[in-house]
């Protein structure tokens, strides 16, 4: 959308490393999520279990969505929602537009949405004249600095308190120098009460929907999408179809994962369950594919249709700590964003399956169990096939795969040159590499183990006395 | 085709073809714990009060004693008419922007988080509990039932327009992690936990 | 029972100690270890950066070099991953298979296959455990701090006995040391952060030694210790072991 050049991960990771005081308190503040989270897992007994079950309640979802989809219509439509469909990004924005022009709507409040991210909504209705206010306060601070999230759950988790004073004083006139998170708080609450007061229409995302029964759910601490649909006349629940649940019973499983995964509350303040509009008022609900049915299709990142959204997987990689959520150039930061945004755009993305060391704890913490850090190993290998990776990368892997294959020319080369010496990235001292930069080389030592072995191994020694 | 059928068509040509059975739940939520020590420990924990009474006297008595009467209280529990109107169910939601107490009852609370089930039957207004500066809710103390396994069984095929779990008072942590109560939502809940 | 001894390409051109300890001790242990000549590399370094379609040569000549052994034994969690994980061969696809099943990282081999519980020694010193993920994560050598599950860890075990050595608890139990493979170049910032602070954490208490059962994790970090002028040293798992064991 923008044309900035975007900066690949690496680029903007080794910019975000430059404060490195930043980074540390970055990688601290999620750690901290992270730890919170633990505890609170910890106390379920049947933590585990509950994953289990989750996963199998979303893999059942997976494979039987185009019928709950239809249900959870027809159920809807039983009462009283209206319900749309939308291809992708573009024909979702152009409803909600639709929408709010029936009502003659200028202004609407909206609660979080990161589908509403991935669509670029904020962008689209501004052209058409029309004002978004994103109510939840992380949203709120980020989009008053024309800034994206950089977290699904916590948006404004790159700033420090120092940077939303400077904010809201230039936007809310608060008092400068006025750092206390309490103080800001409030002044958002009176600024944004009075949006609340004044809008005819809200927009919320939606973190389950229920085919069995039509309704749907949204999760908030604040309470503000509550506050936008409740006194709105119009409430507009944007959702990807993968939000689909079969059954009520099942979100007893899905809200005690949720809020424990992303931030370790034993359930969000508000788990709100909307079934029916008010009298004389409307609920719209708008279903998005936007290349979800695409990744239905690829069997080895369908699982990622699984997740709920809670942003563990985030809080507890270690290179999301320390390159930040703007990093990811996607709506969608992290691991789980790495495993999303190529379904969407492979030359795009093409960069993020590999801004991953492949350790695993994302998948560890999933409250679904998407395995994760096997889908960017599996990206890598789709990203290279179609083309995507540098022509000298291509080249040099070639190389290396014909050296290896050949034990002959690997001693030869070994001998010569020490191949793996040249071909391993911690060996070449010169200011091309990279390692050299801030790390010292391994010493090298007088023989190899080989040469070592070929004296003074028993097999050897056994040889030499025939 | 329109979008619906396109989007259908190819979900149903790309889902897997393989049925994938739905669990058991039944397993699930068989924790044995004291049941009250724990709702009240989750509640203080996230940032919530309780007060136990006996009977709705002394619901009055707490709340004449900690809130200013000459503001706005707003219930849907006749009981406590003395000091709450019941008169705005019909009202525009926008006119109960000046209230500072919200007293409402639960159908029942959720040990292992606090939670408590309210649905627009019992809720007067739907944005009655979001928009007040503070919130009471009554739940008597043998509605309190284990984890959300029970909570839907509890719910079953209940009719609601709109229903919630409400657990303590809004809150955030978007500035760096800083918890500050009171978002957008009421600053305080207090649970009246009636024998 | 015939070993055949898998040592990492790497660790065989610039860490020849890490090797020669893990064949010795295995000697003492009682096993008949065999190092076969024609081994070159697992493949991960290709199939992690996304060229696994370029690793089938690679892979038959693994399975060449080590069919035909009781198991397969290598000093590094995250080769012997990439192997059970990904080793194939279409020509000889049974014996790739049987590898998959018999390869082993050493201290899990040493604990579970071997059945050795504690190994007696003595190294007077305080050190800090650095689990590779793919060692922790992927063969699961020890409980990770994820999961709600009750805790073991294979190395720990065998570095309880052992006498003076004082096995410090860190404050990030499993966090990844930022290597990564082709990471540490293409992601340099992000790789060389983890590290130092990996290594912060060990040096808050106040280590002597970082040991860990991957010389690629510990290159690194020795890399970075190095031009830090640290104190603090690095030494793999093995060489632990076997000076023990002398």
């Amino acid at each position: 959308m923008s044309s900035k050049k975007t900066l690949d991960h690496s680029q903007a990771a080794s910019v975000f490393n430059k404060d490195e005081a930043r980074v540390n308190w970055h990688d601290e503040t999620l750690w901290f999520v992270r730890e919170k989270r633990d505890r609170s897992a910890n106390q379920i007994a049947d933590w585990e279990l509950l994953r289990e079950t989750a996963s199998k309640i979303k893999n059942n979802v997976l494979s039987n969505i185009h019928d709950y989809l239809v249900q959870f219509e027809e159920k809807a439509l039983e009462n009283g929602i209206v319900v749309h469909w939308a291809a992708d990004g573009k024909e979702h924005n152009e409803i909600v537009h639709s929408i709010l022009q029936k009502h003659n709507v200028k202004q609407m409040v909206k609660s979080k949405s990161m589908l509403t991210e991935e669509c670029h909504l904020n962008d689209y209705l501004a052209e058409k004249g029309i004002e978004v206010i994103d109510s939840d306060l992380g949203e709120y601070i980020v989009q008053l600095r024309k800034e994206p999230p950089s977290h699904i759950v916590l948006p404004a988790i790159h700033l420090k308190k120092e940077d939303v004073s400077e904010t809201f004083h230039e936007h809310l006139g608060t008092e400068k120098g006025n750092f206390n998170p309490q103080y800001l708080t409030e002044s958002a609450r009176h600024s944004l009460r009075n949006t609340f007061l004044t809008r005819k229409a809200a927009l919320t995302g939606v973190n389950f929907a229920i085919a069995e029964t039509g309704e749907f759910v949204v999760c908030t601490n604040e309470g503000n999408a509550d506050m936008g649909a409740h006194l709105a006349d119009v409430h507009i629940a944007s959702m990807g179809f993968e939000k689909l649940i079969p059954q009520r019973k099942h979100l007893g499983v899905f809200l005690r994962l949720l809020a424990r995964s992303a931030t370790g509350q034993p359930i969000t303040t508000f788990s709100s369950h909307f079934k029916k509009p008010r009298d004389g008022k409307e609920i719209h609900i708008v279903i998005v594919d936007n290349g979800r049915s695409t990744q239905l299709g690829r069997e080895d990142f369908r699982n990622s249709l699984k997740c709920i959204r809670c942003g563990a997987c985030m809080n507890t990689c270690p290179v999301y700590r320390r390159s930040g959520g703007h990093s990811y150039h996607n709506a969608v930061a992290g691991p789980i964003g790495s495993i999303l945004a190529p379904n969407l755009d492979m030359s795009k993305n093409a960069d993020l399956p590999f801004a991953s060391t492949l350790c695993g704890s994302c998948t560890n913490v999933c409250p679904v169990k998407i395995d994760i850090h096997d889908q960017l190993y599996k990206w890598r290998q789709v990203l290279v096939k179609e083309g995507h990776t540098p022509a000298s990368k291509t080249i040099a892997m070639k190389t290396m795969a014909a050296v290896l294959a050949n034990p002959t020319v690997f001693n030869i080369a070994g001998k010569s040159g020490r191949f793996v010496m040249k071909n391993i990235p911690a060996m070449v001292n010169n200011k091309m590499n990279k390692w050299y930069d801030q790390r010292e080389m391994p010493e090298v030592p007088e023989e190899s183990f080989r040469e070592w072995y070929k004296k003074n191994s028993r097999e050897s020694k056994a040889k030499d006395n025939e | 085709m329109s979008s619906k059928a396109a989007i259908l068509n190819k979900i149903k040509q790309n889902q897997p073809g393989f049925a994938s059975d739905l669990p058991d739940l039944g397993v699930l939520g068989s924790e044995q714990f004291d049941v009250l020590e724990t709702y009240k420990t989750v509640l203080k924990n996230i940032g919530g009060d309780f007060v136990e009474v006996s009977n709705y006297d002394e619901i009055i008595t707490y709340i004449k004693n900690n809130y200013e009467l000459q503001k706005r209280i707003i219930t849907t529990v006749p009981e406590l008419s003395e000091i709450a109107r019941l008169d705005w169910k019909n009202d525009d939601p926008h006119s109960l922007q000046d209230v500072e107490l919200t007293i409402i009852k639960a159908h029942f609370g959720v040990a292992e988080n606090s939670g408590l089930w309210v649905t627009d039957d019992i809720l007067g207004q739907r944005a009655a509990p979001f928009i007040a500066q503070y919130l009471a809710i009554i739940v008597q103390k043998n509605n309190i039932i284990r984890t959300m396994h029970q909570a839907y069984e509890r719910i079953g095929n209940q009719e609601y327009g709109f229903g919630t779990f409400i657990a303590g008072p809004s809150k955030t942590a978007d500035i760096e992690q800083s918890l500050v109560l009171g978002a957008h939502g009421a600053r305080g809940l207090i649970v009246f936990l009636l024998d | 029972m015939k070993i055949g001894l898998f040592i990492p390409c790497y660790v065989d051109q610039f860490y020849p100690k890490v090797a020669i300890a893990t064949y010795e001790l295995l000697q003492k242990l009682g096993c008949e270890v065999h190092f076969p000549m024609g081994q070159t590399c697992c493949g991960q370094p290709m199939a992690n950066s996304g060229y696994a379609h370029l690793t089938k040569g690679c892979d038959a000549n693994f399975v060449s070099n080590f069919s035909g052994f009781d198991y397969i034994v290598c000093p590094s969690g995250s080769c012997v991953l990439h192997v059970k994980d990904h080793l194939h061969d279409e020509k000889q696809e049974d014996k790739a298979t049987e590898i998959r099943n018999k390869v082993y990282e050493l201290t899990e081999f040493i604990t579970d296959i071997l059945k050795v519980d504690h190994i007696d020694g003595n190294f007077p010193f305080r050190v800090g455990i650095h689990q590779s993920c793919h060692g922790q994560r992927g063969l699961k050598l020890s409980q990770m701090s994820e999961l709600n599950a009750p805790f073991f860890s294979k190395p720990e075990q065998l570095l309880h006995n052992i006498k003076g050595l004082d096995l410090v608890s860190l404050s990030r139990k499993d966090e990844c040391c930022g290597f990564g493979g082709t990471f540490c170049v293409t992601e340099e910032a992000v790789s060389v952060k983890m590290g130092k602070d990996r290594i912060k954490d060990h040096e808050n208490h106040q280590v002597d030694y970082i040991t860990g059962g991957d010389m690629s994790c510990l290159m690194h970090l020795e890399g970075i210790l190095k031009r830090q002028n640290s104190r603090v040293k690095t030494i793999h798992i093995a060489e632990i072991l076997n000076s023990a064991q002398n």
